[in-house]
C-alpha cells in the first residue's frame, strides 16, 4: 500500500478542477489577449478564474496577477517593491522558504539593508521584534503566512496592522496556506499576497500574486502587456482556470477539509510521540491542520525517510527544494534545534484524501523503522543514558 | 538514488552491535555531515575474528559500514587496514556522489580501531 504523507510538497490535482481545464487545451485554446472570438472566449474564462482566485482570500479580481508559482510571486513581490523604491531596509524572517529568504540575500548583495528576525522556540515571529526592527527606511515587511517545514502560523494579522501603521508594505508568502486557513487582505492588512495552485489540489506552474489596488509594483518580466502591462507572458489559460477552481473548492470544503486533516494529524503526532526521544516541533504554536514535524532524537530522518519509502510511504526531512543538501533544517536550527535533533526531524503532511487506516499503518511503520534505526545508533544510546565505551 | 545493493544492506545491515572489552575500540565522526559510529574490533593472532558496529547517519553510512565490516571481518589487520572507501563503495556498487564521503568515516573507524588495538598490544 501506497501512503503519500508529503503533501507540503505537493497534491495531485483535483480530478474536478482537470475536466474544468481540459477544453482550454484542445477547444478554447485561444490567446486570452487575441480580439477575436478564440481570445475572447479564453479571455472570459480568464476573467471568472480571477474572481474566484480573488474570492479565496478576500481581494478584488483586479488586484490579481497571474504567475508561474509561488517562487515566481515571491520574487516579484519582493523585487518589484525594492527595485522601484531604489534603496531601503526590508523586515523578514530567518525561517522564511527559499524563494523569499534566497530573494532577501541577493537584495541585500545588491545594497538593500536587510533584518532576518529570529523566530521562539514554537517558530513563531515576535509582534515586538518586528516593531523593533521598523527603521525610517523600511519599505517592506516579508513574513510568511505559514511555515512550509512545521506549519506554524505567524501572527499575520497583528504583523499587517503594524505594517499599516508605520506605512510600510506588507508581503506574505501564503503558499502553504491558501486554500487550508481562512485568509482576508483587508481584515489582515495585506498588501501583497503569493499562492500557488499546487498546494491546494491544482495543477503545477500556476500561481497568483495579490498586489492591493493602489500599491505600485515594478514590472518582473519585460514583454508583452499582459496582466495590466505589469506582467508579460501568454497567458496560461488551462492554468489559470484550474488555479480558479482548485482556489473556489477549497474554500468550499475549507472547513471540512481542515477538520478531517486536523484529526488524522494529530493521531498521526500522538502515536509517534510515544517513542523515546521525541517531540513535536512546533506543538505550541498554531500550526496547518495538516502539518506534524517530530524530532526522532539520536536517529538521521533521511535514514528514516528511506526506510518509510522503502515500505511506500512518502515523507520529507524538511522542504523538499533542499532535500539533498547535507544542511539540517534551517527552520528548526531558527527554533533552537541543536543539529542533531533537526537532522533527527521528520516532515510528515496529511492532506485531505488519507485515511484513519493510512495513518494507522504510517504510525506502526515509522515506529517499527524508528526503533531499528535506535538499535542501530550510538547516539540513542548514549541519550538513553547507556554508557560509552572508554 | 540508492541501487539494490545498499538498500538491502541499510534494511537489513550485518555485524550490528557493541561488544564487552573489545580488543579495538574507536568512536569517529565525520565532520562533513555530524554521522558518527563506534567500531568494536576482537582480534586472534593479529585476525579479526569478530567485528561490531553502531552508526548514527543516513542509508549511505549505514550499509557502508554494513559492508565494510563484512569485508574485513576474518581477515588479518594488514588486509583490514588496506580497506578503502573506493574499496567499500566499488562493493557496494556505487553510492551517488553526494553520499560517497558516508563511507570514509567507516574506512576511518576501522582504521582507528585498529589504531587502538595495535596501542594496547
Amino acid at each position: 500500500m501506497e501512503i503519500y504523507l508529503d503533501h507540503a510538497a505537493t497534491m495531485h490535482t483535483d480530478k474536478r478542477v482537470l475536466e474544468v481545464m481540459r477544453p482550454f487545451f484542445e477547444e478554447t485554446y485561444g490567446n486570452a489577449s487575441s480580439l477575436h472570438g478564440f481570445g475572447r472566449a479564453a479571455e472570459k474564462a480568464v476573467m471568472k478564474a480571477r474572481e474566484q482566485t480573488a474570492h479565496a482570500i478576500g481581494a478584488k479580481a483586479e488586484e490579481i496577477y497571474f504567475t508561474s508559482g509561488g517562487t515566481e510571486s515571491d520574487n516579484w513581490a519582493i523585487k518589484g517593491i525594492a527595485e522601484l523604491a531604489g534603496r531601503g531596509h526590508i523586515i523578514t524572517t530567518s525561517v522564511e522558504h527559499h524563494a523569499v529568504q534566497d530573494t532577501c540575500d541577493y537584495l541585500k548583495s545588491r545594497g538593500f539593508d536587510v533584518t532576518f528576525l529570529p523566530v521562539d522556540e514554537t517558530g513563531r515571529v515576535s509582534l515586538e521584534a518586528v516593531k523593533e526592527a521598523i527603521q525610517p527606511d523600511t519599505i517592506l515587511i516579508s513574513i510568511m503566512f505559514a511555515n512550509n517545514e512545521t506549519g506554524v502560523l505567524m501572527p499575520i494579522a497583528e504583523i499587517g496592522k503594524v505594517a499599516r501603521e508605520n506605512d510600510i508594505l506588507f508581503h506574505t508568502d501564503a503558499v502553504q496556506a491558501v486554500g487550508h486557513v481562512p485568509i482576508d487582505v483587508n481584515e489582515m492588512d495585506i498588501d501583497l499576497l503569493s499562492m500557488s495552485a499546487h498546494k491546494f489540489y491544482g495543477p503545477k506552474g500556476i500561481g497568483a500574486l495579490y498586489v492591493r489596488q493602489g500599491v505600485t509594483i515594478g514590472r518582473f518580466m519585460h514583454g508583452g502587456a499582459q496582466e495590466r502591462n505589469v506582467r508579460a507572458g501568454t497567458l496560461n489559460t488551462p492554468g489559470i482556470v484550474g488555479l480558479g477552481a482548485a482556489a473556489q473548492l477549497a474554500v468550499d470544503t475549507m472547513e471540512e477539509n481542515a477538520r478531517h486533516e486536523r484529526m488524522l494529524a494529530n493521531r498521526l503526532a500522538e502515536g509517534l510521540l510515544a517513542l523515546p526521544e521525541t517531540q513535536l516541533n512546533g506543538g505550541e504554536a498554531a500550526r496547518l491542520p495538516g502539518h506534524v514535524n517530530i524530532t526522532f532524537g539520536g536517529i538521521e530522518a533521511e535514514a528514516l525517510m528511506t526506510f518509510l519509502d522503502l515500505e511506500g510511504i512518502a515523507v520529507s526531512t524538511g522542504s523538499a527544494c533542499s532535500s539533498g543538501s547535507l544542511k539540517p533544517s534551517y527552520v528548526l536550527r531558527a527554533m533552537g534545534l541543536s543539529i542533531e535533533d533537526a537532522r533527527g526531524s521528520l516532515r510528515m503532511t496529511v492532506g485531505r484524501d488519507n485515511n484513519i487506516e493510512q495513518i494507522d499503518t504510517a504510525i506502526q511503520k515509522t515506529k517499527a523503522a524508528a526503533e531499528r534505526l535506535q538499535a542501530l545508533s550510538p547516539l540513542f544510546a548514549q541519550r538513553r543514558g547507556g554508557k560509552k565505551y572508554v | 538514488m540508492y541501487n539494490e545493493k545498499v538498500l538491502a544492506h541499510f534494511k537489513d545491515p550485518h555485524n550490528v552491535g557493541e561488544m564487552e572489552s573489545p580488543d579495538g575500540f574507536a568512536e569517529v565522526g565525520s565532520s562533513e555531515c555530524g554521522d558518527t559510529m563506534s567500531m568494536y574490533l576482537r582480534v586472534q593472532d593479529d585476525r579479526i575474528t569478530d567485528i561490531k558496529y553502531k552508526t548514527y547517519g543516513c542509508c549511505a553510512a549505514i550499509a557502508s559500514s554494513s559492508i565494510a565490516t563484512d569485508m574485513v571481518k576474518g581477515r588479518t589487520i594488514e588486509e583490514a587496514e588496506a580497506l578503502s572507501k573506493a574499496d567499500i563503495v566499488a562493493e557496494l556498487g556505487g553510492l551517488p556522489d553526494q553520499k560517497v564521503h558516508c563511507s570514509l568515516m567507516v574506512e576511518d573507524a576501522i582504521k582507528a580501531a585498529i589504531a587502538d588495538y595495535k596501542s594496547k598490544k
